[in-house]
């Protein structure tokens, strides 16, 4: 380690500061002289939209990536990481987004997998990770498997890993996002906990509602630059947050009063199936999407969500239980026969189930109706590109040309072109899973937009999203999925996030 | 021979001895790949590198007069030539499967090259059967337990110090880490690069003194084609085990039967030529790969999960 001998680090009032750090990636800056102060013992919150370039400085901290220009201080000494592991024993820990566990070890494996005695006493470690579990108060039993656990706990058990490491700065990346509101709630009464402690965390996050609730102060990234840093977020209100963040005032959307007519357009009876792992995914599952409605599925990832949304466009087979559309069983249709009787799908895996990623645009955007596009045998390239081209401008895709491949695209243009294919086709009813995760906000309103305007076309329209905020802002109804299982629904007003956060953790009000 | 009669005690006797003794052999060649699939690398060249242990371990013990330096010399070879799959498939991140076919057959090749002034050669270094005293004089159990090869026993203990390693120490856990989530053994400071290429150099290692155990145990001398594909059976082993080194051990008992069988249907009166049964240990290996894929259909895999799949650090 390079730490200056003539710095006291018990002086510094500051645990972390970042200065001037640039970071570029192939065709993207993320980073362009960006800032950061964090105090010690204080919760700081890191805010900013997708691409703004938080994870960035974020694994620029933790020592994932190197920086091109710019200085690392940790608890007053100047740092240059050449590692994850250099970040750790300098004391910064990073709890990932996508976790780093290893599924078929115990917690206590996962726990000592960095730093263990030469030779391991399984029962003495167990001990060990038992006890300081319950120092911070983190419920997690050492000995489970953590394929076992929920993803709550598996939160846990990364918190453990730095703890274990002796991490005086936690970095948490979008730690609420597999959470219910509950699980949210504890992690806040953890990381307060710790910063009590005296040690130092690091909240990056969207929400702001979180950001308020549970951080002291907020450093605002947009476009990889510092716009606000180490805020009192005591004194500000969402909407300067917000403000702050986008650049301008946020644009909310306005939802029309909702519709009267209401025929019946999808009907989903007594649905059981199975999941990957051949386990029980969705129990006697039913509900019916009217026309002109938004029905909105909320729930805690793997709850029976993508089996249902599998189920119903055809991916998937049912073990009992009927799906009719226009009182027609489709049940057992293929997905060729469901697009035809007017079903859409906009799939959470996006490129993979939606999209080919390495085909053109044009492929792509024929995919479903390749069989109008023809002269004969062959495809028709001539009419193929016509209609490539409508899609292309109706729905604002941005690319350079149609034969690009689209694996060149960026995610909000990717699902431009999904939805745009999906909503082409005229359907009556769409199923959206997961339709606007990870794209940025103004992703997020244009797509959000399009399934408000196919409802007031009378188009059923049945999202799944995780994402709570997503729901309440555009869903006439929203459904609960938990355990496989429709756990309770709530109807406009009645909706609120407290009780369908409980619904989500499998306890209704 | 008085049909059905006589019970044939002497056969059956060397029956077991045979089959602990083709079962250590091939023990230690599936141990070698277990490691090397634990921490996530398919390496199928255990065929080459077990004809690289047989000659190299002749060829040594023969120069150098003792059969242990031959064995040292053997795990030496085959660790180096282990490594020209750690190059491919470990540090440039090829594919598993491609590189490991073209070791075997480079392996396979070289060895038949280099034997060829030692071939038919009548060896005067070989290991002998250890004899311990009063243990090796119980009636039955004496000969099939304790009168065999000291590489047997080797075997045993080499067994014993892969299960300590892989589930008692911080270095298994950080190799099964590896072929787990290689991601997250990166991420808790572990190079993930580094405990495969020691796994495959480990893997490379046991598979040659499988391959020693042949030329200078169970067969003494170099023949073409000596190891015989078994180098396939220690593979299919580790799938039938469930890359457990326990469950392992019983397997290669069970191919050692199958291997030590077909050279004596006839002091047990059993049908067929004994050619038909030597196919028995090949059509055991593709009995357990069809068993093995059809269970893997209906439930989580017992497999490494980050098996054959090369690890490069993320970089956005």
């Amino acid at each position: 380690m390079d730490a200056d001998p003539l710095v006291d680090p018990l002086a510094d009032p500051l645990a972390v500061e970042l200065i001037g750090i640039h970071k570029r990636f192939p065709g993207v800056v993320a980073n362009a002289g960006t800032e950061l102060k964090v105090k010690r013992g204080s919760i700081h919150a890191v805010l900013g939209e997708n691409g703004a370039g938080k994870s960035t400085l974020m694994n620029v901290l933790a020592g994932v990536y190197r920086p091109e220009a710019g200085e690392v201080r940790v608890l007053g000494a100047r740092r240059v990481f050449a590692s994850p592991s250099a970040a750790l024993a300098a004391g910064v820990g990073m709890v990932h987004q996508e976790f780093r566990l290893v599924p078929t070890f115990t917690v206590a494996e996962n726990v000592v997998l960095g730093a263990a005695t030469r030779v391991l006493h399984m029962g003495t470690v167990e001990k060990q990770v038992a006890d300081l579990a319950q120092r911070f108060s983190l419920d997690v039993d050492p000995q489970r498997q953590v394929w076992q656990l929920s993803m709550g706990e598996r939160q846990r058990v990364e918190i453990l890993k730095a703890l274990w490491r002796a991490a005086e700065i936690l970095i948490l990346d979008e730690p609420t996002a597999v959470l219910t509101p509950q699980e949210a709630d504890e992690l806040g009464s953890i990381i307060r906990q710790m910063a009590n402690d005296g040690r130092s965390v690091i909240f990056i996050s969207h929400k702001l509602h979180e950001v308020k609730q549970y951080c002291d102060e907020a450093t605002v990234l947009r476009g990889g630059k510092t716009v606000a840093s180490s805020l009192k977020v005591e004194d500000l209100t969402s909407p300067q947050l917000a403000e702050l963040m986008v650049g301008d005032a946020t644009h909310t959307i306005r939802r029309p009063e909702p519709t009267q007519a209401c025929a019946t357009l999808l009907m989903v009876e007594n649905l059981h199936a199975l999941n990957n792992r051949k386990l029980p995914a969705l129990r006697d599952v039913s509900l019916s999407v009217h026309e002109g409605e938004i029905v909105g599925i909320a729930g805690v990832a793997g709850n029976g969500q993508r089996e249902l949304a599998d189920v119903i466009a055809g991916l998937r087979n049912a073990l009992s239980g009927s799906v009719r559309l226009f009182d027609r069983d489709i049940t057992n249709a293929s997905a060729r026969q469901r697009f035809r009787a007017g079903l859409s799908y906009i799939p959470e895996d996006r490129v993979g189930v939606g999209l080919a990623v390495q085909l053109s645009i044009t492929d792509n955007a024929i995919l479903r109706s390749y069989r109008q596009h023809r002269r004969g045998p062959l495809i028709a390239t001539d009419r193929a590109k016509a209609f490539c081209a409508e899609i292309v401008s109706a729905f604002k895709v941005r690319a350079g040309s149609l034969d690009q491949r689209i694996a060149e695209l960026s995610g909000g243009n990717l699902q431009r072109l999904l939805v745009g294919r999906e909503l082409t086709a005229e359907p009556s009813v769409i199923v959206a899973s997961q339709p606007t995760r990870g794209l940025d906000v103004q992703g997020v309103t244009a797509i959000q937009e399009l399934l408000i305007d196919a409802r007031n076309r009378g188009l059923g329209v049945l999202l799944i999203s995780e994402d709570l905020d997503e729901l309440l802002a555009i869903s006439d109804r929203i459904l609960v999925m938990h355990g496989g299982r429709i756990a309770a629904q709530y109807v406009g007003v009645d909706a609120n996030r407290s009780a369908i956060g409980l619904a989500m953790a499998g306890e209704p009000a | 021979m008085i049909v059905g009669l006589a019970f044939p005690e002497t056969a059956l006797i060397g029956l077991l001895f045979a089959a602990i003794q083709f079962g250590a052999m091939i023990y230690l060649a599936s141990l070698g790949e277990l490691i090397a699939e634990r921490a996530g690398v398919l390496n199928l060249g255990v065929e080459g590198m077990m004809a690289m242990g047989a000659v190299g371990g002749f060829v040594f013990a023969i120069e150098t007069g003792s059969p242990w330096l031959g064995l040292l010399a053997a795990s030496i070879v085959g660790a180096l030539v282990a490594m020209i799959h750690g190059l491919f498939a470990v540090v440039l991140g090829a594919n598993q499967v491609v590189s490991g076919l073209a070791l075997t057959i480079f392996g396979v090749g070289l060895a038949n090259f280099w034997g060829t002034d030692y071939e038919g050669l009548r060896p005067d270094v070989q290991f002998v059967d250890v004899d311990l005293g009063p243990l090796s004089d119980i009636a039955w159990i004496g000969r099939i337990f304790f009168q065999q090869s000291p590489l047997a026993y080797l075997a045993l203990a080499l067994g014993c110090v892969a299960w300590f390693g892989l589930n008692r120490t911080r270095g298994g856990l950080a190799l099964r880490a590896a072929g787990e989530s290689a991601a997250t053994a990166d991420t808790a400071g572990h190079s993930v690069v580094g405990l495969r290429l020691f796994a495959v150099a480990i893997g490379g290692a046991l598979a040659a003194l499988g391959g020693a155990y042949l030329s200078l145990s169970i067969s003494p001398g170099w023949t073409v084609g000596v190891v015989a594909g078994r180098g396939w059976i220690a593979v299919a082993l580790v799938i039938f085990g469930a890359w457990k080194v326990r469950r392992v051990a019983l397997g290669a008992f069970l191919f050692g039967l199958a291997m030590a069988l077909p050279s004596r249907t006839e002091s047990f009166d059993l049908p067929w030529h004994p050619i038909l049964w030597s196919m028995l240990p090949y059509l055991l290996t593709i009995a357990v790969m069809i068993a093995g894929a059809l269970i893997l259909r209906n439930r989580p895999a017992d497999a490494p999960a980050a098996l054959g799949v090369p690890f490069r650090r993320e970089e956005r």
